[in-house]
C-alpha cells in the first residue's frame, strides 16, 4: 500500500457547540454565591482558533482574594473540618458523578477555550478529570491507611494556582486530594482558561458542598501573587512555570505555609536500536505534539541511537506529515491551536534561535489557518548539548534531535539539565530498562510508552521540575500536616 | 615525676580524611564556666565547596550499594559507638553534661543508630506502591534518595541530635556535609572517627566545624546541594530559604531529637514513577 497520504481529503467533522451553556459574564465563586469583582474590572477569554470572544471573565483584585481565603477558612472551621471524613468522600463522589454526566459540555468548551483538540479534551483531559475526583473521594476516610503511625491533620486553607495547558484537568488535580484530606480551597485558573474551571464551579454548586469550601477567583498574575501572599493561606499548590515557582518560593520563605510545585521541564525521551520503532516514533510523537507540545513533561529532548538515526528520523518526517492541523473542534485533529498569542511568539523566537544557530530545521508542509495561533510540528537535528533549544523549556511543538552511541553517553547527557521532571525510554531488553529508569532522574519515566497519567499514578519532578506529587497515594502527603 | 597528657588536635572530616580547615583559622570552644576545652577548626567557604565535591561523587555509588549493605554499615556504626562509648561520656561530661546524662545520652544515640540501620532495606518496601492504572500498564513508585544533603545541626546540639538528624539521610542513601555545631563541636568531631572506623565509604559524611553564620551561605547556595535539613528555630532559617530557591533545594525543617520514624528518612527522597505497557494479546485470560 502507498505510504504517501499527502493527498488524503478528510471531510470535515466538526463538533457542534449548540448544546453548551456558557454566561456572558462570570462572576467570582466565593463563599457558595457568584458575586461580582470589587475591582469591577472583566477580561474577555478568547478562542485561540479565531480570537472570537467567548465570555467576560471577573478580574480579582487582592481584596477579591481576601474575601475569598477569609471564605474558604470560616468553612474549614464552621464545616469541613467537623464532617466526617466518610460524608466529606460522598461530596467528592457527587461532584465527580456531575462532571461525568456533563462531560461533553465540558470537553467542548475546554477546546474552545484552551484550543486544545476536541479528541484530547474529550478522550483524555475531561474523564481523567472526572477519575481524578472519584479516586480521591474514596480517600477521605482511609487517610489512616495512607500513612499508619502519622499524624494526619489537614492544614486549612489551600491557596491553588494552575496553568492553561490541562485547565480543567489540573483544577480536579488540585482541588481533590486537598477536599479529600479536609482542606478548602481557593482556586485560581490561568487567564487565557478560565471557563472550565467556572464550570466546575456551577456543578460544585450544584453538589451542594457547603459555602466556602470551594472558592474559584479569575484573573492574572497578580491575582495569584495575592493568594501566595494571604497569610490565612497554609498550603500553597502550583503548577506553572519554573520562574514562577521559584518567585512563589521566595514569597513564602520564612512563614510556616507549605507547597508544592510542579514547574517546568525539558524530558528526555531516549531511543535504543532494539527499540520497536514504529512504537517508538509514535511515542516521539505523542511525547512532543500531544496537545501542541504545551506540556511540562513533554518529550522535548529525542536522543537516537546514532545506529539508526537515519532510519528514525526518517519515519519521523513521515509521520509528522500525516498529522492534522487545524480547527481544534473538528474531529480529525491531531494539533490544535496554539493557547494564546503570547506563547506562540515565544515558540517562534526559539525557532528562530534554532535557525541561526544552524541546527537542521524541519517543519510539517501544510497551511495553516489564516486566523488563530496555529504553529507547523517542528524538528531541529543535530543540535549541540549546550544549544538554547536543548536547555531552555519551549512548551510548543518543537521537538530537538541529539545522538548517541551508548548507554553511558546517553545517561549523562538526559540527566545533564536543571529539570527533572520525566524520561522516555524505548528498548526491547528489560534489564536496559530497569538500568536507564534507575538512573534517569526524572519523577516520571515511561518505558517503551510516553505522556501516560492516571489518577493512581503519582506524578511531579526532581531538581528544579518542583517538588512534592500529585495523583497516587503519595499525593495525599502534600495537603496533611 | 607526673606524666604529661598528651592533648587531642580536632580537626575537620572531609572524604574520609581529617585535614586541618583550608583558611589555617581556628577558634577555642569552651565549656559553660568560659574554660577553653579545645582548639576547633574554623572552617571556611573554600572548606565548604571541597566538601560538597567530594560528597558528590560519593552520593552515586552509596546509593547504588544494596540497601541491606547500607543497614550493615550503619549498624557497625552502633557497635563502634557502643565500643567508645566511655569516651564519648567524657567528651560530653567536658561539655558540662553530668555523668548520668552523659551516659544515657551515649545509649539513647546508640540506639537511635540501630533504629535507623534496621530501616534501610524496609523504608521503601512501605514508602512505595504499585499503583493500579486504568490503562494496561505495569506502573509504580519507589524512592529514591534526593542526593546531597546539607545538614545545618542546632547549637544545642550533642551526640544524640547529630545522630537523629545524620542517620535518616545516610540510611536513605544521601551523602551528607555536615555543620556541627559551634558550641558543641567536640563530638561531631570524635564521631566521625567512628564514622571512619566503620566502613562508611570516604565522602558519604563530611563534618565542619566552625562559625554558623559564616558556613550557612556557602552551604545554601551551593548549586550541588540538593536538600538541606535545618532547624526550625535557626536564626537563618529564612535566609536559607531564599538562598535555595536558586536550584529549589528542599529545605527541611528538623523534627525534634526526641522522634525517631519513618518521615525522617522519606523527608530527603524523592519518588520515582515508572510505567510499562502490559502485552495483550492472544486472548488468553486469567481464569482457571
Amino acid at each position: 500500500m502507498s505510504t504517501e497520504n499527502k493527498n488524503w481529503e478528510y471531510a470535515d467533522a466538526v463538533e457542534g457547540t449548540g448544546h453548551i451553556k456558557l454566561k456572558e459574564k462570570y462572576g467570582l465563586y466565593i463563599n457558595g454565591e457568584w458575586v461580582a469583582p470589587r475591582s469591577k474590572t472583566y477580561f474577555s477569554s478568547t478562542n485561540p482558533h479565531d480570537e472570537a470572544h467567548l465570555a467576560e471573565v471577573a478580574q480579582a483584585n487582592k481584596q477579591d482574594v481576601d474575601a475569598a481565603v477569609i471564605a474558604a477558612e470560616r468553612a474549614y472551621h464552621d464545616v469541613w473540618s467537623k464532617i466526617t471524613p466518610a460524608e466529606r468522600g460522598k461530596y467528592i463522589f457527587r461532584i465527580a458523578r456531575l462532571m461525568q454526566e456533563q462531560a461533553k459540555e465540558l470537553a467542548v468548551i475546554e477546546s474552545l477555550d484552551s484550543g486544545k483538540p476536541i479528541r484530547e479534551a474529550r478522550d483524555i483531559d475531561i474523564p481523567l478529570a472526572c477519575n481524578h475526583l472519584f479516586y480521591y473521594a474514596g480517600w477521605a476516610d482511609k487517610l489512616d491507611y495512607a500513612f499508619p503511625n502519622q499524624k494526619k491533620e489537614p492544614l486549612g486553607v489551600a491557596g491553588q494556582i494552575i496553568p492553561w495547558n490541562f485547565p480543567l484537568l489540573m483544577a480536579a488535580w488540585k482541588i481533590a486530594p486537598a477536599l479529600a484530606t479536609g482542606n478548602t480551597v481557593v482556586l485560581k485558573p490561568a487567564e487565557t482558561t478560565s471557563l472550565t474551571a467556572l464550570k466546575l464551579a456551577e456543578i460544585i454548586d450544584e453538589a451542594g458542598l457547603p459555602p466556602g469550601v470551594v472558592n474559584i477567583v479569575t484573573g492574572f498574575g497578580d491575582t495569584g501573587a495575592a493568594i501566595v501572599a494571604h497569610p490565612k493561606v497554609s498550603k500553597v499548590a502550583f503548577t506553572g512555570s519554573t520562574a514562577v515557582g521559584k518567585l512563589i518560593q521566595k514569597t513564602i520563605a520564612g512563614t510556616d505555609k507549605k507547597a508544592t510545585l510542579e514547574l517546568g521541564g525539558k524530558s528526555a525521551n531516549i531511543i535504543f536500536d532494539d527499540a520497536p520503532l514504529d512504537q517508538a516514533v509514535e511515542g516521539i510523537i505523542n511525547g512532543i505534539f500531544f496537545n501542541q507540545g504545551h506540556v511540562c513533561c513533554a518529550g522535548s529532548r529525542l536522543f537516537v541511537q546514532e545506529n539508526i538515526a537515519d532510519k528514525v528520523i526518517r519515519k519521523l518526517k513521515h509521520r509528522m506529515q500525516s498529522l492534522q492541523i487545524g480547527n481544534p473542534l473538528d474531529k480529525n485533529t491531531d494539533i490544535g491551536a496554539i493557547n494564546s498569542s503570547e506563547q506562540l511568539k515565544t515558540i517562534n523566537k526559539y525557532i528562530d534561535i534554532g535557525r541561526k544557530e544552524g541546527s537542521e530545521c524541519f517543519q510539517v508542509d501544510c497551511a495553516l489557518p489564516n486566523k488563530g495561533y496555529y504553529c507547523k510540528p517542528t524538528l531541529f537535528i543535530n543540535v549541540a548539548q549546550s544549544s538554547v533549544l536543548a536547555q531552555e523549556e519551549i512548551f510548543g511543538p518543537v521537538l530537538t534531535i541529539q545522538t548517541f552511541r551508548t548507554i553511558d553517553e546517553v545517561i549523562q547527557k538526559a540527566n545533564n539539565s536543571p529539570y527533572g521532571l520525566a524520561a522516555g525510554v524505548w528498548t526491547d531488553k528489560g534489564s536496559k530498562i530497569f538500568n536507564l529508569t534507575s538512573k534517569l532522574k526524572a519523577g516520571v519515566v515511561w518505558a517503551n510508552t510516553y505522556n501516560k497519567f492516571d489518577p493512581a499514578s503519582p506524578f511531579g519532578g526532581y531538581k528544579e521540575s518542583g517538588f512534592g506529587r500529585e495523583g497516587g497515594l503519595h499525593g495525599l502527603g502534600a495537603y496533611l500536616k | 615525676m607526673s606524666r604529661l597528657e598528651v592533648l587531642k588536635t580536632y580537626k575537620i572530616f572531609i572524604g574520609g580524611k581529617f585535614p586541618r580547615t583550608e583558611s589555617g583559622r581556628y577558634y577555642k570552644a569552651v565549656n559553660s564556666k568560659g574554660v577553653p576545652v579545645a582548639n576547633i577548626c574554623l572552617s571556611s567557604r573554600k572548606d565548604v565547596r571541597n566538601a560538597v565535591q567530594i560528597a558528590r561523587k560519593a552520593q552515586g555509588p552509596w546509593q547504588e550499594r544494596s540497601a541491606f549493605n547500607r543497614g550493615q554499615i550503619l549498624y557497625r556504626i552502633a557497635e563502634i559507638l557502643e565500643g567508645r562509648s566511655s569516651q564519648f561520656v567524657e567528651e560530653l561530661m567536658l561539655q558540662d553534661y553530668s555523668k548520668i546524662n552523659a551516659t544515657k545520652e551515649v545509649e539513647a544515640a546508640i540506639d537511635r543508630i540501630v533504629y535507623y540501620a534496621g530501616w534501610c532495606d524496609k523504608f521503601n518496601q512501605v514508602s512505595s506502591s504499585v499503583n493500579p492504572v486504568s490503562s494496561s500498564h505495569f506502573n509504580f513508585s519507589t524512592n529514591e534518595p534526593v542526593g546531597l544533603v546539607g545538614l545545618l545541626l542546632p547549637e544545642s546540639s550533642s551526640l544524640l541530635t547529630l545522630v537523629s538528624y545524620l542517620m535518616p539521610i545516610i540510611a536513605g542513601g544521601n551523602s551528607c556535609v555536615l555543620i556541627a555545631s559551634e558550641r558543641f563541636p567536640l563530638t561531631a568531631i570524635t564521631f566521625a572517627e567512628v564514622l571512619n572506623t566503620s566502613d562508611v565509604p570516604g565522602g558519604v559524611v563530611n563534618i565542619l566545624t566552625g562559625a554558623v553564620a559564616e558556613l550557612w551561605s556557602p552551604l545554601s547556595t551551593h548549586m550541588d546541594v540538593n536538600a538541606l535539613s535545618v532547624d526550625l528555630k535557626s536564626p537563618y532559617l529564612k535566609d536559607i530559604q531564599l538562598a535555595a530557591v536558586e536550584n529549589l533545594k528542599r529545605v527541611m525543617c528538623m523534627h525534634s531529637a526526641d522522634e525517631q520514624g519513618l518521615v525522617n528518612i522519606t523527608d530527603f527522597q524523592e519518588l520515582k514513577t515508572t510505567w510499562h505497557p502490559i502485552e495483550n494479546i492472544g486472548g488468553a485470560s486469567n481464569s482457571y
